[in-house]
């Protein structure tokens, strides 16, 4: 009898990263996978957090051999110019093995994944280059690496907590192949601290500094004060970043546009902006410099505040068509175009999607329901509406929770409409769940493996509607489905201003002088991730599917890009 | 009407003639008939009149799996480049096509029995619910391939179909016991695994059967035993119950009780819903499928 994988388990496979209930999905699509690769792929899997990048798969082995003796060459010129870093390390590790192999070798070998440091040691059947400059070669290398791995390993110790990022650290030296993590989640590492100042510096946008002390476990994530924008440090005239891009930063790190679907539109109408406000330099096509000139805005932005996985699919798609605009095309002609397709993005993805999820959402809400919201979700507050309009009788619990208290913005619009609602804080919630029959509650993204990522407290509402058998919808566009994998709320969050938690209570305000005590942290998280067995039903433009379906659905949404 | 009198005349034929023929199937075949004598002129009258169909046959036998398989027909024969500019060049490959669906859904139920059959070892001893065909199929297999094993079946009142099938399966030579509805919970400590048939498989990968299924579901999750569940391709509905009280009331009741009785509070419902967490193992024809594969399975013939 085998064993039953609980859900707190992930299958590491050549496909992916995914859920075991998502185990089956995968079977459908395996007859596109070739089983040479199989022990190199999960090799590659075991040592990635982000997708995988493939590399030179259709090139023949003397191609092959050419390309790593070229890489090689170039690695060692460049490492001349600088200190090694570690990924140079690997490239140089993985292009030793590589001109050893004699052409005999079994195909499975590509030219991007590498087999693990055994090779090195081998002794090569055949070779190309006369054996003793090879041997000298390998064996200085060796020493080399040795030594850097002995001091890489010290540095490491201290490094990061986030558990993506553990495996990154020993089997690196496998990886010719650079695995990025994304930067926001690498605080603690001053490697990527020094690397990312860099590329600001390079993009003219300013680095924001963290704020305050940092709980140890959140470590690796930026902490922000909101009474330091990073528009006070952009001098006046901006040359590099467009002035609407400056006040969309500033209206989000300000918190004044919050909320998944505000920040994406907010967004995209920026974009329709400098988009209108562009003109191509000459000897420049508009597909590659467009782009070139959105990445300082887009650093930018996330200076201000993180992306949001919508934020992120919406750039993605932007970046596309930017891209996929014809040579030959005139410049206001591909203007109008890139205009169009961005209205019809919006159009599409969030204004009928949240129709068609209405209309879904509409044929579960029985007369004499009653429906707990929590915070303020423009999609749940848009479904009541339209409810309440089709003359549906319910009434509406919203809970509510500090710091942001968004739920009193929830409360306003539906009281406004007409329909009966309560409001209680969270620490109430076991107290009055007994009463509901529905939970409905909005997503800023869905991940992969069918976690839900919402507004810190979601998944607590979500376990405590289990444990009182209430059944739990999530609504949530296609747009926010994004390939990321997480099982927990650590790895990648967001920590708010730690400033927001001291309130006035009585003319006394206790935690004022917070950071002149040593011992105290104040933790304002703004995420947390729900796991797919306390949410019943998952209601996107698409249908109504169970939450473990997600990857089907980014599967076929891939399948029509 | 005279569609009516059409549809309904193959179809009360076709039960009485063979009762092993599942009413989705003998409804599908009813449909296809419907289809060869149609007058319409346009192909949307066509599918308007198909349409009407599927409803009249819903209000005879108001079952799951004929709604599914009624509505699985119409997509199915639909699904093809119907841009021929004859009219009855259209029908035809859509009639074509009714049979291709029909031959390939005749031949369902010996594949979910042979995948079935194997997950039935030496020895063991099967608790079913009610009478299902499926069920039946799989156990005749079993059977067949010289395994010895016994079965339980609960009576299932109010209609005592249990009884019906313990009989069908005395006729195969298998010990059987007939036990009451009320006994699951003592006799699970003594099976191995629990079978089911479905009348219908719901989006969340749940099932929809006859009254006590959940019951059963929930004992044997309580004493860890496996509960599978056979069911055809065509019994997949787009439905999504979120609890017992979110399935639609003309699934619940006979279509007889439905048109004549006014308050419903006082009838028994006939069927009940089961969610997928209590579920191990769906074996369709498609497969054998873990409940969140089903929607991936929908997705695929849905959409």
């Amino acid at each position: 009898m085998g064993e039953r994988l609980t859900t707190s388990t992930l299958l590491v496979t050549d496909g992916g990263v995914i859920h075991p209930d998502c185990f089956s999905h995968q079977f459908t699509s395996a007859k596109s996978r070739r089983s040479e690769t199989w022990r190199t792929r999960l090799a590659d899997r075991l040592t990635a957090s982000t997708t995988l990048q493939g590399e030179g798969k259709e090139l023949t082995k003397e191609e092959k051999q050419r390309l790593r003796k070229e890489k090689k060459q170039h690695k060692k010129n460049k490492k001349d110019d600088r200190g090694p870093p570690e990924k140079e390390k690997e490239k140089e590790k993985a292009s030793v093995p590589a001109p050893s192999k004699p052409a005999t070798q079994s195909p499975a070998h590509k030219a991007a994944p590498v087999p693990v440091n055994a090779s090195a040691s081998e002794s090569p059947v055949a070779a190309e280059k006369p054996a003793k400059s090879k041997a000298e070669l390998r064996a200085e290398r060796r020493a080399r690496q040795d030594s850097e791995r002995a001091s890489k390993q010290g540095k490491k110790e201290g490094g990061q907590q986030s558990t993506s990022s553990k495996p990154k650290a020993t089997p690196n030296e496998l990886q010719p192949v650079v695995k990025r993590l994304p930067d926001h989640v690498q605080v603690d590492d001053p490697v990527a601290l020094k690397k990312l100042a860099k590329k600001l510096e390079r993009q003219q946008v300013p680095l924001r500094s963290d704020y305050g002390y940092k709980v140890s476990l959140f470590s690796h994530l930026h902490q922000y004060s909101r009474k330091n924008p990073p528009t006070q440090q952009i001098s006046i005239p901006v040359t590099v970043i467009h002035p609407s891009i400056v006040r969309l930063g500033l209206q989000y790190s300000q918190g004044i546009i919050a909320g998944s679907n505000a920040r994406s539109v907010a967004l995209l109408h920026a974009f329709k902006q400098v988009i209108q406000d562009y003109s191509t330099p000459p000897n420049e096509e508009l597909s590659r410099d467009l782009v070139n000139k959105l990445s300082p805005y887009i650093s930018f932005l996330s200076q201000c505040r993180p992306l949001s996985a919508s934020m992120g699919n919406a750039i993605k798609y932007i970046k596309k068509e930017i891209s996929n605009i014809p040579s030959q095309c005139k410049e206001e002609e591909a203007k109008r175009i890139l205009q169009e397709c961005i209205d019809s993005y919006i159009n599409e993805k969030i204004i009928l999607a949240s129709e068609a999820i209405s209309k879904y959402a509409i044929e579960k809400i029985s007369d004499g329901d009653v429906i707990l919201v929590y915070g303020c979700s423009s999609l749940v507050n848009h479904i009541l509406c339209e409810a309440f309009e089709k003359q549906r009788k319910f009434r509406v619990i919203v809970v509510d929770s500090r710091p942001r208290l968004e739920g009193r913005e929830a409360l306003r619009r539906l009281v406004k409409k007409g329909i009966r609602c309560t409001y209680v804080l969270i620490s109430a919630l076991s107290y009055i769940l007994p009463e509901v029959s529905k939970v409905f509650l909005g997503a800023h993204a869905l991940l992969a493996n069918g976690y839900v990522m919402s507004r810190v407290g979601t998944s607590q509402i979500a376990l405590v509607a289990k444990a009182y058998n209430v059944p739990v919808l999530v609504c949530c566009e296609t747009y926010k489905f994004c390939e990321r994998v997480q099982t927990d709320s650590f790895v990648s969050n967001e920590l708010d201003d730690p400033d927001d938690l001291i309130v006035t209570r009585n003319g006394k305000t206790h935690l004022e002088n917070w950071q002149t005590v040593k011992s105290l942290g104040l933790l304002n998280l703004v995420y947390d991730v729900t796991p797919p067995d306390f949410v019943d039903l998952v209601i996107t433009d698409l249908g109504m599917i169970p939450c473990t379906s997600v990857p089907v659905v980014l599967r076929v949404k891939n399948v029509d890009q | 009407m005279n569609e009516s009198i059409i549809l309904f005349i193959p179809l009360c034929s076709q039960i009485r003639e063979d009762p092993d023929v599942a009413s989705a199937v003998a409804a599908i075949r009813s449909l296809l008939e419907f289809l060869k004598r149609d007058q319409s002129e346009t192909i949307l009258g066509l599918r308007e009149n198909q349409t009407k169909a599927i409803q009249r046959l819903e209000e005879t036998d108001s079952s799951v799996a004929v709604s599914s398989g009624g509505e699985l027909f119409l997509r199915f024969i639909s699904l093809t480049s119907l841009e021929h500019p004859d009219l009855s060049q259209c029908k035809n490959v859509m009639i074509e096509r009714g049979e291709l669906f029909l031959k390939k859904i005749s031949l369902s139920r010996g594949k979910v029995g042979k995948l079935c059959h194997t997950f039935i070892k030496d020895g063991a001893k099967i608790l079913t619910h009610s009478s299902s065909r499926v069920v039946l199929k799989v156990l005749e297999n079993a059977a067949a391939d010289n395994k010895r094993f016994t079965v339980y079946v609960t009576e299932s009142q109010p209609d005592s179909a249990g009884k019906l099938m313990a009989q069908k399966l005395h006729n195969l030579n298998i010990p059987v016991t007939v036990v009451l509805d009320a006994a699951v919970g003592y006799i699970m400590e003594k099976v191995d695994l629990v079978i089911v048939g479905a009348e219908g498989v719901v989006e969340s990968g749940g099932v929809i059967n006859k009254i006590g299924t959940y019951q059963m579901a929930v004992c044997s999750k309580a004493h860890n035993k496996p509960f599978y569940v056979v069911a055809e391709s065509f019994k997949f509905v787009r439905l999504y119950p979120l609890n017992q009280q979110d399935v639609p009331d003309r699934f619940k009741y006979k279509a007889d009780i439905l048109k004549t009785v006014k308050d419903l509070n006082q009838e028994h419902p006939m069927i009940d819903y089961t969610p997928p967490s209590l579920i191990t193992l769906l074996f369709t024809d498609l497969g054998v499928l873990t409940p969140s594969a089903v929607s991936d399975e929908l997705i695929k013939l849905y959409l």
